[in-house]
């Protein structure tokens, strides 16, 4: 069997980031970019790109197509899935795709897909962890009008049919649907490969399909955003921390107890 | 009148608790924007349902018993609640951050072709331009964004989960029940729900705990682990814990609190050993209180605790847990 698999992957600033170090520029409703920390493929998308290697590995065969929209890609960084194994990769880079807001995702990687050719799955990270929005894969699920199975733990391929286990807070739930199909995964589906020295060598012989806006066909008025930012701001923690202090370690913890009580949380 | 939908969720044949959370915050915009608010019921639907709805904020109830609809298939629901939306062409429709809210109403309005917001804090209505503007934590918890809904309707809101109080329940508000045939088509749903597995997990499950005792790389180990389970089982909460816990393997990844794992908004959330990265506030962020144990004072979980101890948990625990467990039986 063979299937051919499309991986939607976001490069996004590094979540490490320490908090003291990140910065939003308040004028141009951006968050500042951080001098040495570079960034990273999104956490959920390098789960996704792991599902879909396994998938393709218990297939037996097929294709792996990791695509990305973006404005300025670190290629050693959004290279990373071909390192992982990844058979190609399609970037759509234009200068107007720099705030792309969801709706504008969605239609640029809708066309992508629909251009690069036939598919059986295609699989995204259930977030992105810069706008934390979860709902570009929904959107690409409604705009091809395939089936839609969310937050995978786990993607069993059936004859034309796939079967996802979705996290529940108390468990999981077991759906069904025929292919071709969307699925969203989460980290539950298990860790991200590291990229082997053969994987690595590999990765650096092939070069990405890189496309514009014009080449999809797509025009400005195609990626008119749905809503506006009109604000962007550190939040002020209200938090007043107070530190209790006792004779020792252990007395500390005695007070903090009876602190507690006293403020009637516990 | 134009109106504000929710959909208010069923579980177990009684509202879900999102389900009044959705109404209390449709009641502030539309009683900001001069609009009615309006719930869809969709599932098996009593006469009592829709008058808890009216009761708890809902000026208009949409109902559907249709059999696709008793499971929380989100396919059914999205089909359900755009015919409700082409009827009442309503102003916006509100969701909660629920596995089915958070799908539904986000697949909807991509469906229509209208903008979308996930996971919102707080909304508000412009009167004059009959515009909502929303915020949401972005960039794991580190920014707050402001957004508001280019001109067209419906506006789609998603909510997080107890960003809202309910609204006293009041019995004697009036409101109209409408019971409505939604045709659904095979066509419609696509995926099949095969079966529901509960995993019994040992004791409140951590989204559902209102005391969280979360441990980080600090503990060192998996072993202290169930020092903290002691605690926790003391207030009939749950273990938590960071992502490099559940990385390096010393718990599993459904322990995991943060932007990548789950987020939870408990009473009480204690922490030891847990340095504070963003990641993992943006998943504990909400909760009521905060209180840390960690041996190092700068450590940015001091900046969003409320109580704290600079010690090693080591020492620290035992003596706190102690008299916890004196507090609590006296």
């Amino acid at each position: 069997m063979s299937i051919n698999i499309f991986v939607c992957a976001k490069q996004v600033m590094d979540p490490e980031t320490p908090s003291s170090a990140f910065n939003v520029d308040s004028e141009s409703k951006q968050v500042a970019p951080v001098q040495g920390i570079p960034p990273v493929v999104n956490g959920f998308c390098e789960n996704a790109v792991e599902a879909a290697l396994k998938i393709k590995e218990a297939a037996g065969g097929g294709t792996v197509t990791v695509i990305s929209v973006g404005n300025e890609f670190v290629m050693d960084v959004m290279k990373k899935p071909l390192s992982m194994g990844a058979d190609s990769m399609v970037l759509i880079q234009d200068e107007l795709c720099g705030n792309l807001d969801a709706l504008g995702t969605v239609n640029v990687l809708t066309e992508a897909i629909k251009r690069t050719g036939d598919f059986d799955l295609i699989l995204c990270g259930q977030q992105a962890s810069d706008w934390d929005n979860a709902h570009v894969p929904l959107g690409i699920s409604e705009a091809l009008d395939i089936p839609c199975l969310t937050e995978a733990k786990n993607i069993e391929i059936g004859d034309n049919s796939v079967t996802v286990n979705s996290s529940r807070a108390d468990g999981y739930e077991v759906f069904e649907a025929n292919l071709p199909a969307l699925i969203t995964v989460n980290n539950e589906i298990g860790e991200p490969r590291y990229p082997t020295l053969r994987g690595i060598m590999q990765a650096s012989r092939k070069t990405p399909e890189i496309l514009t806006l014009s080449d999809l066909g797509l025009s400005e008025e195609s990626i008119a955003p749905a809503m506006t930012l009109s604000d962007l701001y550190i939040p002020v923690s209200e938090a007043q921390c107070e530190i209790v202090e006792g004779e020792d370690d252990a007395d500390s913890g005695r007070l903090l107890a009876l602190k507690l009580r006293e403020a009637k949380i516990i | 009148m134009s109106q504000i939908l929710i959909l208010a969720e069923i579980e177990n044949e009684a509202l879900h608790s999102t389900a009044a959370e959705l109404l209390a915050a449709a009641r502030k915009l539309a009683d900001e924007l001069g609009l009615e608010v309006a719930a869809a019921l969709l599932g098996n639907i009593s006469d009592d349902l829709s008058k808890e709805t009216i009761a708890l904020g809902a000026d208009h109830v949409y109902s559907s018993s249709h059999p696709m609809l008793a499971s929380n298939v989100a396919d059914a629901h999205v089909a359900a609640l755009k015919q409700i939306c082409e009827q009442i062409s309503p102003t916006a429709v509100l969701t909660a951050k629920t596995p089915l809210g958070r799908v539904v109403g986000p697949r909807l309005a991509y469906r229509m072709g209208v903008g979308v917001a996930q996971d919102c804090m707080d909304l508000e209505g412009d009167k004059a331009s009959g515009k909502i503007t929303v915020r949401r934590p972005v960039y794991g918890g580190n920014a707050m964004a402001a957004f508001t809904f280019t001109n067209k309707n419906p506006q789609f809101i998603v909510l997080r989960v107890k960003a809202f109080e309910p609204l006293e329940r009041d019995d004697s508000r009036a409101g109209e029940i409408l019971d409505l045939d939604l045709p659904i088509s095979d066509n419609d749903v696509r995926v099949k729900l095969i079966e529901t597995v509960k995993e019994e997990s040992e004791g409140v499950k951590l989204e559902d705990a209102s005391v969280i005792v979360s441990g980080g790389r600090g503990l060192g180990g998996p072993e202290p682990f169930s020092q903290l389970e002691e605690l926790a089982k003391m207030f009939n909460g749950a273990v938590g814990a960071s992502r490099a816990v559940c990385d390096a393997g010393w718990l599993d990844h459904s322990y995991q609190v943060g932007l990548t794992g789950k987020t939870v908004s408990p009473d009480l959330y204690i922490t030891i050993g847990i340095s504070g990265a963003s990641q993992h506030m943006a998943g504990c962020s909400s909760s009521k209180s905060i209180v840390a144990i960690n041996k190092d004072g700068e450590a940015n979980i001091f900046k969003e605790a409320s109580y704290g101890v600079i010690g090693d948990w080591e020492k620290v625990l035992p003596s706190f847990t102690a008299t916890v467990q004196e507090l609590l039986s006296s």
